[in-house]
């Protein structure tokens, strides 16, 4: 949409289209507010996106890049009697972003070993920063950045094989002239990366070729590239729960009518170095070959006895789950399915809300499929877009590229009656959203945000072999060493649109102990191949992604020195399922319009009564009330 | 409010809808109307293959529609080329796969389905095949489907071991379901031929229905998952019991022959219809024409069926006689000689040597029926009160010994009763039937023909047909409620004692021949009507009433000396 004759007045301002901010989007514009939704980048979702594999790239890219200096620029022209001017300005909340690809640049001839032509790329930055100091880092960073090329080349030269040589220049030459990569070498690991602890430990030479790979043939970066729209890299690492208050939102909203989706279709667990399959349904149960007719039999009585709720555990609140789980003569085998893989608590959680986890989980079974999970197709940043298209199917309107500079606040109310955006446009609202990135100045200093680690790797199998190659598996890791994050992995196949053929896209998620790669690394080399792994016959690693984002749980949705009428929605937060979020974007709601229905059932497009000109555009749409992949 | 979309009111989706529907209609009826009239006029083109077309794509259950599709298409046969007609036929598939998706459990569709299968020139049964099991993953109860299938599998010659691993399949996504477990038991017995030459499908079934050793113990593993998985599921169980069990063979168990009344009584393994004439009695090598009778005009399949021989035929008590009985269709036959100065003479199978009551269960090796016990015993412990564990758990004792497990036998019984009060009634017929089974070992051992269940808490009597031989006989303080009919299988019969039940119906006392005495002091017995049935046995002289209702009735002792005039001793 044009943006230079925005309207000048809306009911709501909404900027950033994060998952909170584009249900709270729908919701007014579906009871009849104006709604005006912005985000300065130029993709859907913040902190909630799906990147193509390219698209990826160049996203890790801006954040680099995301240093432009606020223009401040003098708005007190646009101010009328009694108003303040509060700047907004924005912090990305994405630290310690490190890339490795494992794979080799261009396709192998087939009798080449693998790892000699093997790179291993690390990019390392401090993020985009409005203080003087970090401006300064960040230059010391180019400049070590460059002298790593230097390495490089000469590192090259050392390479005996011509071919590959060429082969990596030319990589080397794309990468210069399409994206302006800065390439480290692991030598230079220890550059300044902002918010992770000092680095010695690192491994220092990821990249010795120490193994000679079987003969299947390596998928290669370039066709990474080539077949990069084939990747839906979701940014942040959740599952649907079946009956979670998104998926219940979803249906009630008809909102899901924009989405497909797929079923996980396994929960797996990583136990004394294996990775073994969880079973959790009476079919599970009855087939699976870890368990003894007894262990099954105690198992299924567990969970009965557990989503009936007749005995009283009340005895045990405040005590830990496990010492629950042990009275309960379930023997080790079992109690690791139910508190890592069933309950997804750890070994301190109490027992009242091990409990009520392991509800949850039975609860969500069998809805859809044999888990308690749901995946949308296309990843999961298919669904603030779906909330931004039923926004705008009821009038919403849609600017990327465009933010607001200030807001503009009634002195005599504390109040804000109207923002400027980045046209400079003065525009007068009753309720402003903000994502949590425009409020990062203004949070409490005492408590330091949290951080979540993530890891996204592309991996050439999966995890546990199956007859099926398009399994879509949940993965619980308990703590690998004491004091280790407690980590949940997902395994995505090709089947859910998210990654090439031939590939598995894996997320996992913990929350930080310290900087992503020093949380999960270890992990990823001991379960994967990897060629700083020993261990063979695991899928091997093309590429992979560290980086820690803010944990957006934390995040209060009013104060902040904001007027009244100005809401923060959070980013992503740690759980596994949007109850965070979808609870939140219902209480700004209500905090709005508190006498409204959240998100009423959209009525069928035929019965819509249009008249005059401001009939909405909806296509013809006419779906059941969730799609699920077969 | 503002800006709010406007949507239609439920009064005008109404309306629109009614005249949706009102459109449909009249095309429907036209077009029935239109396939009625070309029936009729014997058309058989493809405008009606059309027409039939739009219909049943609508109502897959126009049977009439079905029938005229078939007579078109079959027309259509006759005047069209082989690869013509395979291209209608398969067009038809394809269209009743659209009927199946409206409605899956069409009769007329699937009818129609196999009997275009049939007729197709070319038949694809793979492609049939996975169209029933995308079915059967859709709904694994169909039963439509499952019916198809079975007739695709026949067609396809599909081998057994591979129906034997998409029962796997099937139990695996979910164990309850008994078209699985049951279609696996069709096919155990035919596995039992060497691996090498699995028999196809169609095969007869052979003539032992064992099945073998290894795969049984596979079975039990499986099963067992099932029941430890989900106690409750009654599907697994039943299949468990089947695969325990094993068949009785048929034959002639017992063959009576009694000079006084110069009558034969034959004992068949199981209850049988021999009116037909399979049955062949050969007197001293002389072929007899008799007529068999049952042993009460209530059944027309007795285990028991008696015959009147000529009269004087055996009556000279100083001659020997040799009878044979032969029952033709089954190969089996008895023989039993009449010696001089002998009254009677029997053949008997004993119930003991033929482990005949362990027939619910198998004759599998103690040893595996011991560890079966051990699991089944493992699973009852921590689901103490689970009836089929405690059902089951009881036929395993009585499959390995059952007069020794006598006593757990009833502790089971008992808890049963309390957790299954629904069908407490049940239990106890089940379990008076596996007192009787033990009291008749007990009196074979005892070489008598005595049979004494006093005080067992009978609620029924049952294998009537192992006491031919019986004299006496004692039911004494039970909870009897009637003689029933089979009672008149005691053809030897002398004394009858059943004090302290509650019978007041005497239907099985019915031409016993040699019955003397009968005790029912305490009992129900209201009405002179109720005794009737005595007045058949001949030598009826002793008869004892005291404590029953009909002892109040006025003039009793005088209407009862009018009805059973032989009663000389008669106790009121």
């Amino acid at each position: 949409m044009a943006a230079e004759d925005l309207p000048s007045e809306f009911d709501v301002v909404i900027l950033g289209t994060g998952l909170v901010e584009s249900v709270v989007a729908a919701a007014c514009s579906r009871v009849g507010q104006r709604v005006l939704h912005l985000d300065r980048r130029s993709y859907y979702a913040a902190n909630w996106a799906s990147f193509t594999f390219n698209g990826l790239l160049s996203w890790i890219q801006q954040q680099q890049d995301d240093t432009q200096p606020e223009e401040t620029q003098d708005w007190c022209d646009l101010l009328e009697e009694g108003e303040e001017l509060i700047q907004l300005s924005s912090q990305s909340s994405i630290r310690n972003l490190q890339v490795f690809t494992y794979t080799s640049k261009e396709d192998e001839v087939e009798e080449a070993s693998a790892d000699s032509v093997n790179t291993t790329e690390e990019e390392q930055h401090g993020p985009a920063s409005q203080d003087d100091d970090s401006n300064q880092e960040n230059l010391e960073n180019h400049e070590n950045q460059e002298e790593n090329k230097e390495n490089q080349v000469n590192h090259e030269n050392q390479e005996e094989n011509k071919e590959n040589q060429v082969n990596q220049e030319n990589q080397e030459e794309n990468q210069e002239n399409h994206e302006n990569q800065e390439v480290n070498h692991e030598s230079q690991e220890a550059t300044i990366t902002e918010g992770a602890e000092p680095e010695a430990e690192q491994p220092q030479s990821p990249a010795i070729p120490s193994q000679s790979e079987p003969s299947r043939k390596k998928i290669s970066f370039a066709q990474l590239e080539k077949e990069g729209r084939r990747f839906n890299i979701d940014l942040v690492s959740k599952l649907m729960y079946s009956r979670g208050s998104l998926v219940e939102l979803l249906i009630k909203s008809n909102v899901s009518r924009y989405a497909e989706f797929k079923k996980v279709s396994r929960i797996l667990t990583y136990r004394n170095g294996e990775v073994e399959q969880v079973p959790c349904t009476r079919a599970d149960v009855f087939a699976s070959r870890q368990l003894s007719v007894v262990e099954k039999r105690k198992l299924m009585r567990f969970l009965t006895s557990c989503i009936e709720e007749k005995d009283d555990q009340s005895a045990y609140n405040g005590r830990p789950y496990l010492e629950f789980l042990r009275d309960q003569k379930l023997g080790e085998n079992l109690q690791h399915f139910l508190l890592y893989s069933i309950a997804m608590v750890t070994e301190d959680t109490p027992t009242e809300v091990g409990l009520a986890s392991t509800r949850n989980f039975l609860r969500c079974l069998g809805r859809y499929g044999n888990t308690p999970f749901l995946f949308p197709l296309y990843g999961l940043g298919e669904i603030p877009q779906c909330f931004c298209r039923m926004c705008a199917v009821f009038g919403g309107i849609y600017c990327l590229r465009h933010s607001l500079r200030c807001l503009l606040l009634d002195t005599a109310t504390n109040r804000c009656k109207a923002v400027i955006d980045s046209r400079g446009q003065r525009i007068s609202c009753s309720h402003v959203l903000l994502e949590e990135n425009y409020v990062h100045e203004r949070k409490n200093v005492a408590t330091p945000p949290r951080f979540l680690s993530r890891a996204v790797l592309i991996t050439d199998s999966s995890l546990h072999g199956s007859d099926s190659e398009q399994e879509v598996s949940m993965v619980t890791i308990p703590p690998i060493t004491e004091g280790a994050p407690a980590v949940k992995m997902v395994e995505l196949s090709s089947s859910t649109m998210t990654c090439m053929s031939g590939t598995y896209l894996v997320h996992l998620n913990c929350s930080s102990v310290s900087s992503a790669y020093q949380d999960l690394s270890p992990l990823i080399t001991t379960m994967f191949s990897t060629p700083e792994s020993h261990d063979q016959g695991r899928p091997s690693v093309l590429w992979c992604l560290y980086f820690n984002m803010e944990d957006g749980s934390a995040m209060e949705v009013e104060g902040h020195d904001l007027p009244s009428n100005v809401y923060v929605c959070s980013g992503p937060d740690g759980e596994l399922g949007h109850e965070h979020a979808i609870t939140q974007a219902e209480l700004i709601f209500h905090k709005i319009l508190p006498e409204e229905d959240f998100c009423p059932p959209a009525p069928n497009p035929e019965d819509i009564l249009y008249d005059g000109g401001s009939a909405p555009s909806s296509g013809p749409e006419e779906e059941p009330s969730l799609q699920l992949e077969v | 409010m503002h800006g709010r979309v406007k949507v239609k009111s439920t009064a005008q989706q109404e309306e629109e809808k009614r005249k949706e529907r009102e459109k449909k209609l009249k095309i429907y009826i036209a077009a029935r109307d239109g396939c009625f009239t070309k029936r009729k006029e014997g058309v058989f083109d493809d405008e009606a293959l059309q027409l039939t077309q739009q219909l049943l794509s609508s109502n897959p259950d126009f049977a009439t529609l079905w029938n005229y599709r078939r007579e078109i298409l079959m027309h259509l046969e006759t005047v069209k080329e082989v690869d013509e007609v395979q291209k209608i036929y398969e067009a038809e598939l394809l269209f009743l796969e659209s009927c199946l998706k409206v409605n899956p459990k069409s009769y007329g569709s699937w009818h129609h389905r196999s009997w275009v299968s049939a007729r197709l020139p070319r038949p694809d049964w793979a492609r049939e095949l996975s169209l029933c099991d995308r079915c059967l993953s859709l709904d694994d109860r169909n039963f439509h489907c499952w019916d198809y299938r079975r007739m695709v599998v026949k067609m396809f010659n599909v081998p057994v071991d591979q129906e034997l691993k998409f029962t796997d399949r099937l139990i695996g996504s979910n164990f309850s379901n008994y078209s699985s477990w049951h279609y696996r038991s069709t096919l155990l017995p035919l596995l039992h031929t060497t691996a090498s030459e699995l028999p196809p499908m169609q095969a007869e079934s052979p003539k032992s229905n064992r099945v073998c050793e290894e795969q049984l113990l596979k079975e039990y593993e499986l099963v067992q998952n099932a029941f430890f998985t989900d106690p409750n599921d009654q599907s697994a169980w039943f299949y468990y019991r089947w695969l325990l069990g094993r068949e009785l063979e048929e034959m002639i168990s017992c063959l009576h022959v009694s000079r006084e009344e110069e009558q034969v009584a034959v004992v068949f393994s199981r209850p049988v219809n021999v009116q037909s004439g399979c049955l062949l009695l050969v007197l001293d090598g002389q072929p007899h024409a008799v007529e068999w009778k049952s042993i009460h005009p209530r059944f027309k399949h007795s285990p028991v069926w008696i015959c009147n021989l000529p009269p004087g035929t055996i009556s000279e008590i100083s001659n020997e006689h040799n009878l044979t009985v032969h029952w033709t269709e089954k190969h089996s036959r008895k023989d039993c000689t009449l010696f001089t100065g002998h009254a009677e003479s029997w053949c008997q199978d004993s119930a003991t040597d033929q482990e005949l009551f362990r027939s619910e269960l198998s004759v599998e090796k103690n040893s595996v029926l011991q560890s079966e016990l051990q699991s089944v015993q493992q699973l009852q412990e921590l689901e103490p009160l689970n009836k089929w564990c405690l059902l089951t758990l009881i036929l395993l004792m009585r499959a390995l010994d059952p007069l020794s497990y006598e006593k757990e036998m009833l502790a089971h019984f008992q808890t049963l009763k309390e957790v299954d009060s629904m069908r407490s009634a049940y239990y106890s017929d089940l379990c008076s039937k596996f007192m009787i089974e033990n009291t008749i070992l007990k009196m074979e051992y005892a070489e008598v023909r005595v049979f004494s269940v006093s005080d067992k808490n009978l609620s029924t009597l049952c294998h009537l047909d192992q006491l031919v031989l019986v004299t006496h006989i004692n039911l004494s303080c039970n909870q009897l409620l009637c003689l029933p009919p089979q009672f008149a299988m005691l053809r030897c019969l002398e004394v009858l004692e059943a004090d302290n039940n509650s019978i007041g119906n005497l239907e099985g006392l019915y031409h016993l021949p040699k019955l003397e005495a009968v005790i029912l002091k305490d009992n129900k017995i209201a009405t002179l009507a109720d005794l009737e049935p005595l007045t058949s046995c001949p030598r009826l002289k002793r008869l004892d009433l005291r404590g029953n209702p009909v002892t109040q009735l006025a003039n009793v002792e005088s209407e009862l000396a009018k009805l059973l005039p032989s009663v000389l001793d008669l106790l009121l």
